[in-house]
């Protein structure tokens, strides 16, 4: 155990040695044969930095200011409607947190800033014609653009309806306007409806999914609650037997520990 | 002007799995080979954050950009094409070691039946079996033939498995044993032993236990990382070119890579290749590669897209039926599958490999009776454990919400109790199923994007349907409390992944006239042009293709030797 170990709860000091077993294990130390794998370069080589916690609400610790709490390209209206249509899609109950408290909204604004929300890798390219389903999207609108309009219209749906603003409805209510966006009975001319209904619930499992990295998934509790352990080095151990919990990791631990 | 360098032995266009295996096979005989890849350079340390669901399945970290290159398609050609403007159907290769970097790793042989599929159909069943539109041709060579390089490919990549019990006769064992038997591949096999049927481990290339091949090439067992489909494998573990044959051709000194060249013609005069004109994609220069010999391994739509481009080759024509550059583009018919629903059970489905599975081929090819049936072939049935990712599965029984709480909890709920069994049928070839250029939607250089007529047929609707029921019975026989399985088909799509399993438009035969390249995949109309790949298939068989594009390869690089020694046509 090195120095900084010692600052760890006894949760992640548990990590730390799995990980180390591991590494004796596997390739790089059995059978003799050198593998130049992504780890093998890595191996012998002290943490660069010192570890952060991964998780700040450990070993008693003050919380760090989390400083990806903040927006890239929603403005505040739009990411409370974000917000509470997410958690619809995904809410909280009883046992686990949903959408809101696993910060989907966050992910999604991060996302819009970036290539995903330019199609930056998409074919964007002229002429645009309307297709068959079968075809796929034919449009010529970027995924932010998608966003702001969708947000707007069901800002404009939830006021001819109900006559308050999408945030101000009950959630049954909400509801409503969320299933008349994903069946279509909403007629836009510049975006489908439904087709900005799917992008909403695929970012929003996305964000509750993907590694915390991304600013969603707070503190792993995605993965926890349905028994996924994130980044793991190695299943050897596990892969022929029965169903075995595993406290998940991140990709941050992946890096602070090597 | 295009700057002119000087002349090679030999230029291979994209550097995967084919122009791998063919540069190593050739450097290590003495020749000069140049390889052209468009992408960029790869190496296993840059897996290091690969665990990343986002950045590589859902993003596409590893495959072709589409915003510089993509295909169009239409169901017919009375449609309009349109361009495949985001990922969906399959996921196309970028950058050295192409998609076999981030393939599962399933090597299946195809069956001794696929290679001689018309005959062996028309001997047992009768002309009239095989509809008029439907183009199937046997391939000009047997399984037995190909063996040897099928034996050739997996004692590179150290292939692990067992005897498939209704697969084709090897010369020797896998080289490496099967990978771990996981409780719920335990249960399948057990359920196909009761229903009398012939289960074996799937052929793996991640490896069971750490392997050097006869090349030298040592590499590191398998860790069930449960991060293999679409990702790069950060142990090495997964055979892909970039680990086993490219540095096996770098050793030679014989093999010069080009990165970030994107070859956009074959220069021919009189019948024979001169070269390659490629851009540089860094500066946007325009450079002539001169070679004696050119071997085409840009995947299948590349392969067929350079040769019309090119001007090289005679383009199909479906009204007539005549030429065969674009001829017989068939796919997998991969959606006739079962999902299982298990209430006492939890399994570690976070947990696999790329190729962990267990397999069957009772109703694959014509190991079973097609009398009564209104289809041919049939396709392999597996239950796989990959790793099932958050973000991509979650599988509930039908009926359920699609979102709010409902979905919330049975999602969670079911994440580790279901299980599924999936097929991949055979695609039959037909008159209209071709590929040509697209008339209207251009690449980022001003070239015509490769352009798709396919759908699916009768033939494949009642095929899927069939192994459908076929996954539910054992699914059912496993104990799985709530069976769902497919029950229509439905028309082709662009959007859903498939498979990247995608065949034909060079195919290989045994005649000129209705084949484009021989059992060499040497161009008929161009002695010495190769072109190499999953383009060559007459049609698909019921497995993943990549074994048998190994082999191809194999066989290719002994042609091309032969080729430098004598000249002339192989056969
Ligand atoms: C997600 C996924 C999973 C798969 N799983 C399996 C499996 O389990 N089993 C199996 O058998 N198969 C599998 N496959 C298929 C397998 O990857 C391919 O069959 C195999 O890689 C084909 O080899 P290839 O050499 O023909 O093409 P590739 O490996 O794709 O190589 C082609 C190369 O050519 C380059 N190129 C293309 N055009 C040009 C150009 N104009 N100029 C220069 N370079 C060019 C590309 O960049 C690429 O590097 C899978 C594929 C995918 C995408
Ligand atoms: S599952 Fe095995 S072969 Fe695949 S990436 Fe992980 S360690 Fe490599």
């Amino acid at each position: 155990m090195d120095r900084s170990d010692k600052k760890k709860s006894p949760e992640q000091r548990a990590v730390d040695r799995s990980r180390r077993k591991f590494l004796v294990n596997t390739g790089y130390a059995l059978g003799g044969i050198v593998v130049g794998g992504a780890l093998g370069t890595l191996i012998g080589r002290k943490p660069a930095a010192k570890p952060a916690p991964a998780n700040p609400r450990e070993a008693g610790q003050a919380a760090p200011a989390n400083y990806n709490r903040a927006l890239m390209f929603f403005n505040q209206e739009q990411f409370r409607i974000v917000e509470s249509a997410t958690e619809r899609i995904f809410p909280e109950d009883e046992n686990n947190p949903g959408a809101k408290s696993l910060g989907v909204a966050f992910f999604i604004d991060h996302q819009l800033a970036g290539e995903w929300g330019f199609n930056g890798r998409d074919y964007m390219s002229p002429p645009f014609y309307t297709g068959e389903k079968e075809q796929g999207y034919q449009g010529r609108l970027k995924r932010r653009e998608i966003f702001e309009i969708g947000l707007r219209e069901m800002d404009n749906f939830s006021m001819t309806r109900y006559e308050k603003s999408f945030v101000e409805l009950t959630g049954e209510q909400q509801d409503e306007v969320l299933k008349a966006f994903e069946s279509d009975e909403v007629k836009l001319t510049t975006i489908s409806a439904g087709g900005f209904f799917k992008m909403l619930r695929s970012g929003t499992l996305e964000g509750a999914y993907s590694d915390p990295l991304y600013g969603g998934n707070l503190d792993m509790n995605g993965w926890r609650m349905r028994g996924y352990p994130g980044n793991q080095m190695s299943f050897t151990a596990i892969i022929d037997k029965e169903f075995t919990e595993i406290e998940p990791a991140s990709l941050q631990d992946h890096l602070v520990s090597h | 002007m295009a700057k002119t360098l000087p002349k090679t032995d030999v230029v291979i266009v994209g550097v995967g799995w084919a122009g791998g295996i063919i540069a190593s096979e050739l450097t290590k005989s003495g020749l000069n080979v140049v390889g052209l890849e468009r992408g960029k350079e790869r190496k296993t340390e840059d897996y290091f954050m690969v665990h990343d669901e986002l950045r590589y399945a859902l993003r596409y970290e590893l495959m072709q950009d589409l915003s510089k290159e993509t295909i169009t398609f239409r169901s017919n050609e009375k449609i309009r094409a349109l361009p495949m403007r985001q990922y969906g159907s399959f996921l196309i290769g970028d950058g050295l070691g192409g998609a076999g970097v981030h393939w599962n790793g399933q090597t299946y042989r195809f069956l001794p039946y696929d290679f001689e599929i018309r005959s062996k159909t028309v001997e047992k069943y009768g002309k009239g079996k095989i509809p008029a539109e439907m183009t199937i041709q046997d391939w000009g060579i047997t399984y037995d033939e190909l063996e040897p390089y099928y034996d050739k490919f997996e004692t590179m990549a150290g292939i692990s498995g067992e005897e498939n019990p209704l697969g084709g006769k090897r010369s020797n064992p896998y080289p490496t044993p099967p990978m771990k038997k996981t409780p719920a591949m335990q249960m399948f096999a057990e359920a196909a032993g009761r229903l009398k049927l012939n289960p074996y481990m799937v052929p793996s290339a991640n490896l069971s236990e750490n392997y050097t091949n006869p090349d030298g090439i040592s590499r590191a067992a398998c860790q069930y990382c449960g991060y293999c489909e679409r990702f790069g494998c950060e142990y090495g573990a997964k055979a892909d070119p970039v680990v086993t044959v490219i540095p096996v051709a770098n050793k030679t000194g014989n093999f010069q890579i080009r990165t970030h060249s994107n070859v956009r013609r074959i220069m021919h005069k009189g019948g024979k290749a001169t070269g390659v004109l490629y851009t540089d994609v860094t500066t946007g220069e325009e450079i002539v590669q001169p070679a004696d010999i050119v071997v085409v391994t840009s995947y299948v739509f590349n392969n067929v897209r350079l040769l019309l481009l090119s001007e090289l080759g005679r383009p199909y024509d479906p009204a007539t039926g005549r030429g065969v550059i674009g001829r017989n583009y068939a796919y997998q018919v991969i959606k006739g599958s079962a999902i299982g629903f298990f209430e006492k059970q939890q399994f570690n489905n976070f947990a696999g490999a790329g190729a962990l599975g267990v397999s069957l081929d009772d109703y694959n090819g014509d190991n079973f009776d097609h009398s009564e049936l209104n289809f041919i072939h049939g396709g392999v049935v597996s239950l796989g454990q990959t790793g099932a990712r958050p973000i991509q599965n979650n599988p509930v029984p039908s009926g359920t919400a699609a979102w709010g709480p409902e979905f919330k909890t049975k999602s969670l709920h079911y994440a580790n109790r279901a299980l599924s069994i999936g097929t991949q049928g055979a695609s039959m070839a037909y008159k209209h199923h071709f590929l040509d250029l697209d008339p209207v939607y251009k690449d980022v250089y001003g070239d015509s994007l490769m352009r798709i007529t396919f759908d699916f047929e009768q033939q494949d609707r009642e095929m899927s349907k069939f192994l459908a029921e076929r996954c539910s019975e054992i699914m059912k026989e496993m104990g799985a409390d709530k069976v769902d399985y497919l029950k229509e088909l439905g028309p082709y799509e662009i959007m859903t992944y498939q498979s990247t399993h995608n065949t034909g438009g060079v195919m290989m035969g045994s005649e000129p006239d209705a084949s484009a390249v021989n059992t060499y995949s040497q161009m008929w109309d161009a002695d010495n042009v190769f072109v190499v790949g999953a383009s060559s298939f007459p049609q698909n068989a019921g497995y993943n293709p990549t074994s048998t594009v190994g082999a191809l390869a194999y066989r290719a690089a002994e042609g091309i030797l032969k080729y430098k020694d004598k000249g002339g046509l192989l056969v």
